[in-house]
């Protein structure tokens, strides 16, 4: 069997990339507009064969949907070449079906390059950059733009606050939730706010910190205090939420 | 100019997107719709004959403040603003199909394209191309995309009417030719 799909090649020197074609649909209407014949008498044979000797030079593994329309290919060339009466008029092309596909591909591809002229053409103009910040940006959706010591700084303090893990021993106490909402409601029932530090406490231990942790969020949650956290890193501060005493 | 049209170009001047006649009518109620219409072509005829750098384009369902063709290179040149990533074949081919078959469910776009074409649904989608209008009878109620206006944005179409009519393509689907008489 000659192959025609690579002295085709070797005529126009271009090398086949996967990226090259957007699907089989594509490579097989290139490759009849190589050949310049006639999508709606197409020569399967030969089409198949250079479609086969494209998709081998694609490497097999990546291309199951080329090995799809392989396999309909061959199996249209199949079915032309089993004999038949001669005016039997039941007889359907079994190109027919491809020989759609491939114009109503065609007109895609034509679609393709008007929409890619717009957009070009579209790209020429510009519009105003400004761009509306989003209604009630946090100040959380801020992306952090921050130096690593700065961050290596932050995590040594937290690190430093906790006394050394002893990683044999289980910890025996288990989180104590309510036992630190009870003590940050405390403190907040006396003062307007409060710092991290004043609530864990000194030389807090991994479970305090968590306890406290796990507190606050829930009792911000509920709606009976804020948290505010001036900068990335630093102290977060605790306030009684203005409306509502402190429960 | 009118006041009103001061008005538009005020607001024109800031948007960083098309604004609709609706968009525009919130800023004066009392306006009404042809008034505003009225304003918007005397704001373009302004433009047009003081030989501006900026026009008003119809655009995308709306109305915007764009540079002229004849500064893209030079003010890309300087990097004051970027061009839009060009978009692959593959996505034209997609956003095409989506365009003229919406609404669509992904089969039927495969289908056409003799390819999986999830990943690059996905990426239009996330690019605000293209996005679910409804869900499909049948089986699984499949999801059913359409185009958005930010694909009429980057393509600089007023609306979907400006995409060329299947008829006008140079290979306008025929129906294909009756089975050839004649076998190979």
């Amino acid at each position: 069997m000659t192959n025609p799909a690579l002295t085709t090649r070797d005529q126009n020197g271009f090398v086949i990339e996967l990226e090259q074609f957007s699907g089989p649909l594509d490579l097989l209407l290139h490759l009849i507009r190589e050949d310049e014949v006639d999508i709606t008498d197409l020569p399967i044979a030969k089409i198949a064969d250079q479609f086969l000797a494209v998709i081998n030079e694609l490497g097999l593994n990546q291309a199951a949907d080329y090995l799809e329309m392989a396999a309909r290919l061959l199996r249209i060339k199949a079915q032309l070449l089993l004999p038949r009466r001669v005016g039997d008029d039941e007889w359907e092309d079994p190109r027919a079906e491809l020989v759609r596909r491939l114009l109503e591909y065609q007109q895609i591809r034509e679609l393709v390059d008007w929409l890619g002229q717009a957009a070009a053409r579209r790209a020429e103009q510009f519009g105003r950059g400004f761009a509306p910040e989003p209604a009630a940006a946090s100040p959380a959706a801020v992306p952090l733009v921050i130096e690593l010591n700065d961050l290596l700084a932050a995590a040594e303090r937290v690190i430093a606050l906790i006394p050394e893990p002893m990683l044999h021993r289980v910890v025996p106490r288990p989180l104590d939730v309510e036992g630190a909402t009870a003590r940050i409601q405390a403190l907040l029932a006396e003062r307007e706010q409060l710092e991290w530090l004043d609530v864990v406490g000194e030389r807090p231990a991994v479970v305090d910190v968590l306890s406290t942790f796990i507190a606050l969020l829930e009792l911000a949650k509920r709606g009976s205090l804020k948290l505010r956290q001036p900068g990335p890193f630093e102290p977060i501060l605790i306030q009684r939420e203005p409306p509502r005493p402190a429960a | 100019m009118s006041p009103l049209a001061r008005l538009l170009e005020a607001a024109l001047f800031a948007a960083s997107r098309p604004l609709t006649v609706e968009d525009l009518l919130t800023l004066d109620p009392q306006a009404g719709e042809a008034a505003v219409r009225t304003a918007l072509r005397e704001i373009r005829e302004a433009y047009a004959a003081e030989d501006h750098g900026v026009e008003l384009i119809e655009i995308a369902q709306g109305w915007q403040f764009l540079t002229r063709r004849e500064y893209a290179e030079a003010i890309e040149r300087a990097q004051f603003a970027l061009r839009p990533r060009r978009l692959s074949p593959a996505a034209l081919e997609t956003l095409a199909i989506i365009a003229y078959r919406q609404p669509v469910g992904r089969l039927e776009v495969d289908e056409i394209r003799g390819v999986d074409s999830d990943a690059v649904i996905d990426k239009l989608a996330e690019r605000g191309l293209v996005e679910v209008v409804t869900r499909g009878e049948g089986l699984g109620r499949p999801l059913l995309y359409g185009t958005t206006p930010q694909f009429l944005e980057i393509l600089g179409l007023k609306d979907l009417d400006e995409l060329p009519r299947l008829e006008e393509l140079s290979v306008a689907l025929r129906p294909p030719a009756p089975p050839a008489a004649a076998p190979e």
